[in-house]
């Protein structure tokens, strides 16, 4: 499809990659100011407990310590730290300080000093007087009739049952399940497990804030979600929303954990109230604890199929530990069934179930797949299941079932964000083309067929089927700005946020094609609210979708601009030139630069600045849909699980950039590898995180990592920026299925709960009498 | 206070260090080179990583005192035959094996290090060498295919 086009569909090298891999300081941690006054958290050492008397005194005494702010000194109204559309579908449970703790790492103060080290030798200073109460450290603990009440507060706002300790709950229903599955001749029932995992990106969570020349607050910060910070902190600060300007440098990584507000809203009260620069940076044993997490579920997944081997109903229940806080509860908790259950709308009967529980234990949050990974873990096990119950080999059973083109899902009316959701007719699903070459490539009919190894470790395949969205229809907006400069290039403003995916270099790319010049012509400037236009940020997948289609309008209004000087200077119509290597071309052959078109503009008669602002709010969000194939070794003596060969075949529609692309999916699913296998939080009876560091939190290596082979098939959304859809997210949510259905093919042995750990593995076995 | 002497980057310079201060702390804060980068402080994940003379260390293992006397190269001192990127860089930077680039510059000095004595590495050599740095947006694959020599660098193909 990419061949139509010049600049979008080919592999362009990141328009920020130099600065990157020359070390310069791009990073918000690489900026030096003088006058800096460095930040340092004291954090809850109890998982539950209200804090009679503070007394900072001998701390804020302590020479060179120029502040501490506990809850006694600082702002009280509730907000949420989720970096979501306003209003925000996440409940206003948290202040800045509170006078309770709710999770061993909760914020208890913060000391503003002349150095770190100054800074944290003051927090041994503070005296902290806890009423230590129960808590709820688990799932159960927390629904159980007595259990504790973690938000007793009474000035929460949005809170499902606080006295329940629920901060959200779903239920949908379409057709009638209970009775469709006495209508099935074979029904699967399983319940699957998932645990606290973390985003762990490089580069911690860093905030500097300084205040300008004209004394306006500067919050140079790694943020995914410039706008929506620089709303929630005018409104905990209580300035006015032009006071702040948000600037998000590069950023070393995201993934979801920095669509929060976690460091800006003290970093600015400091600046405030110092008139001094304040830099707080998260250490990593801090980023582990108190930034956000992958919200654990307990999720029940019932499947029935008719004789056909065609799903009659689906049943998904599920519980969803938010931990302290409810950021992102309600949402991840829905798409947990709104990524999953449409992808099989051939059933009739649908239900989908859903709690939020409160605990107390670390913050749950936006982590890429965001409640799809969580819920296709169960889903997709379940299929494989009623597979071999019906005889059928895993592949068939989604031929049977999967969603295609020209259909639709109820689920998609039914499940929205936070609200109900958006009708849609999918209009691009190369699901067959991903089966087939992923199939193909992966050898799938032949390592299927293999006779079981019966030694001590034995090889096996499975496989799984995903979908995701591109950005939130109706909630989500991105919006360009391009203007044009006399020399024929072109700057392009956008609010939207590189995290490192590439997003500046693709909207490059839309911009250039559209404008018939080379990506170097573009000048990209993102991520700045006093010179970039509105973006709600970078999550959902929303960016090359949503940003994307805004930059192709703002090119397309550009483009018309060029259109009409050019008119008059080739004495033609507009309509009749044509736009590429940099020149306007009348249809006899005649042309002018983009350069001279541009000069005519700003010198000649008629002046005006060439440009255009255009918006994008999506009115449907069309699925990315990925077939992921996973190769196994099982020592079954060991429990050790090595995974030999990873295919992940995905529909994106147009990729903008194939290698970006397929960078997008080869991370993610090295990070679904991690999640599937090693990540998890360890934590001591009183709730405290063991391993909040990279030696005991295992992320994948070089040396862990099977060949990630992606194949992009051809496909095409027509509602998309050139036919592309949103790929960020949806390869980390293959692993854990695809690798469970391989463990059970090689050892026939059902795992029901992540990571899969020589431990976990080994302890199975064993219950199977295995090894 | 200590006194100690270091050549980086071909520059010597001597510094007067109080306390335990690591060499990452120094580089970054004294001599104002940001291109190591902190990110776990335990020497897990690379992003670190310098020369000192001439091998890769984790700069944040390495106490600045303790390394009085010696040659360290970080990023800032690498160029090309022509002043331009390294070609270590130039691989990594046309191969798509950047995404956020935190942990890239580490890489590079661990990649530099690895090519300096085996020119050709296969993807195995490539992942041994690269085995202490820790990447979270890449799963690796385009870093090894950037610097495997072509005939061997097998990831990404049927095993």
């Amino acid at each position: 499809m990419s061949d139509k086009f010049e600049v979008v569909g080919t592999s362009e090298r990141k328009v920020d990659g130099l600065a990157l891999i020359t070390g310069r300081p791009v990073f918000a941690g690489d900026l030096d100011l003088p006058h800096t006054l460095h930040l340092a958290l004291l954090a809850s050492p109890h998982a539950h407990a209200r804090i009679r008397r503070i007394d900072a005194g001998g701390a804020a005494r302590l020479p060179g310590v120029a502040l501490v702010l506990t809850h006694e000194n600082t702002p009280s109204l509730r907000f949420t730290t989720a970096g979501q559309g306003y209003p925000e579908p996440s409940p206003y449970d948290a202040r800045m300080f509170d006078s309770k703790v709710r999770f061993v790492g909760d914020r208890v103060a913060v000391v503003a000093a002349e150095s770190p080290r100054l800074a944290r030798e003051a927090l041994s200073l503070i005296a902290v007087d806890y009423e230590v109460l129960p808590a709820a450290l688990s799932l159960d603990a927390a629904l159980a009739p007595g259990a504790p009440v973690i938000h007793d507060e009474a000035d929460a706002e949005g809170i499902w049952d606080a006295p329940h300790n629920l901060a959200a709950a779903l239920d949908v229903a379409v057709g009638d399940t209970p009775a469709a599955f006495a209508e099935c001749v074979a029904v699967v029932e399983t319940t699957c497990e998932t645990q606290y995992a973390q985003h762990a990106p490089l580069e911690t969570h860093v905030c500097q804030s300084y205040l300008d020349d004209n004394g306006r607050l500067v919050l140079y910060t790694s943020t995914q979600v410039p706008f929506h910070l620089r709303r929630i902190v005018a409104r905990i600060l209580d300035l006015p929303i032009h006071r702040i300007r948000v600037v998000k440098p590069r950023i070393g990584g995201g993934f979801g954990v920095k669509q929060e507000v976690l460091l800006e809203d003290v970093c600015a009260l400091v600046t405030m109230r110092t008139g001094r620069p304040a830099r707080w940076e998260y250490t990593r044993s801090e980023e582990f604890v108190s930034a956000r997490t992958r919200h654990p579920f307990r999720i029940r997944v019932k499947v029935g199929a008719r004789e056909d081997g065609v799903l009659h109903a689906i049943e998904m229940d599920a519980i969803q530990n938010t931990g302290a806080y409810g950021t992102h509860s309600l949402t991840v908790l829905s798409n947990a069934g709104s990524k999953t259950l449409p992808l099989y709308n051939k059933a009739p009967h649908l239900r989908f179930t859903g709690r939020s529980v409160y605990t107390n234990l670390p913050v749950g949050g936006a982590y890429r797949g965001y409640g799809g990974t969580q819920a296709s873990f169960p889903l997709e096990t379940a299929l494989d299941r009623l597979a071999e119950r019906l005889g059928l080999d895993p592949v068939e059973l989604r031929r049977r079932n999967h969603i295609g083109s020209g259909e639709t899902s109820p689920i998609f009316a039914e499940m929205g964000e936070g609200r109900e959701g958006v009708p849609m007719i999918i209009k691009s699903c190369a699901i067959p083309e991903c089966l087939n070459a992923g199939m193909e490539a992966f050898g799938w009919a032949h390592k299927r067929a293999r006779p079981r190894d019966t030694g001590p470790v034995r090889r096996g395949v499975g496989m799984s089927l995903h979908m995701q969205g591109s950005g939130i229809p109706l909630i989500d907006m991105g919006a360009a700005t391009i203007k044009m400069n006399d020399d024929g290039s072109f700057h392009l403003l956008i609010g939207a946020t590189d995290l490192g995916t590439g997003s500046d270099t693709i909207l490059g790319q839309i911009a250039a094609e559209v404008l018939g010049v080379r990506l170097e012509q573009i000048v990209v400037y993102s991520s700045d609210t006093d010179f970039t236009p509105f973006d709600t940020g970078a999550y959902a997948s929303s960016t090359t979708y949503v940003t994307g289609k805004a930059v192709e309008r703002a090119a397309r209004e550009v483009e018309e601009q060029i259109r009409r000087v050019a008119a008059v200077m080739l004495q033609t119509e507009a309509g009749a030139v044509q736009l590429g290597d940099g020149r306007v071309i009348a249809p006899d052959g005649r042309s002018v630069t983009l350069a001279e078109v541009c000069t005519r503009a700003y010198y000649g008669a008629d002046q005006f600045q060439i440009g255009a602002t255009a918006s994008c709010v999506p009115e449907e969000s069309p699925p990315p849909f990925m077939a992921s194939f996973a190769e196994v070794a099982v020592d079954v003596e060991t429990g050790q699980v090595r995974v030999l060969d990873y295919v992940a075949a995905v529909d994106c529609g147009t990729p903008i950039n194939p290698r970006m692309a397929e960078g997008q999916v080869e991370g993610a699913v090295a990070n679904g590898i991690g999640y599937a296998l090693t990540e998890e939080y360890l934590f001591t009876p009183g709730g405290k995180v063991r391993n909040a560091d990279l030696s005991r939190y295992k992320i994948p290596r070089t040396l862990d990592l099977p060949p990630i082979r992606v194949i992009l098939v051809d496909s095409y959304e027509p509602t998309g920026p050139m036919g592309a859809k949103s790929i960020a997210e949806i390869g980390i949510n293959g692993p854990a299925p695809s690798i469970a259905n391989a463990i059970y093919h090689a050892t026939g042995v059902r795992l029901a709960r992540t990571p899969f750990t020589p431990e976990r593995v080994w302890r199975a076995l064993r219950e199977a009498g295995i090894g | 206070m200590t006194a100690i002497r270091l050549t980086v980057n071909g520059t010597e310079h001597l510094l007067d260090v109080e306390g335990p201060v690591s060499l990452l702390n120094l580089l970054r804060e004294r001599l104002g080179l940001t291109g190591a980068k902190n990110a776990c402080r335990q020497g897990e994940c690379g992003s670190c990583t310098v020369l000192l003379d001439g091998e890769p260390v984790c700069s944040c293992l390495v106490m600045a005192a303790d390394a009085d006397g010696s040659e360290i190269i970080t990023v800032e001192g690498l160029a090309g035959p022509e002043g331009g990127l390294h070609p270590v860089q130039q691989a990594l930077h046309d191969k798509g094996a950047v995404q956020c680039g935190y942990c890239t510059t580490g890489i590079v000095m661990s990649a530099v290090h690895l090519l300096e004595r085996n020119p050709t590495p296969t993807a195995e050599e490539v992942k041994e060498a690269l085995a202490g740095n820790l990447c979270r947006c890449t799963g690796y694959g385009a870093i090894v295919r950037a610097l495997a020599a072509p005939e061997t660098a097998t990831d990404g193909e049927a095993p």
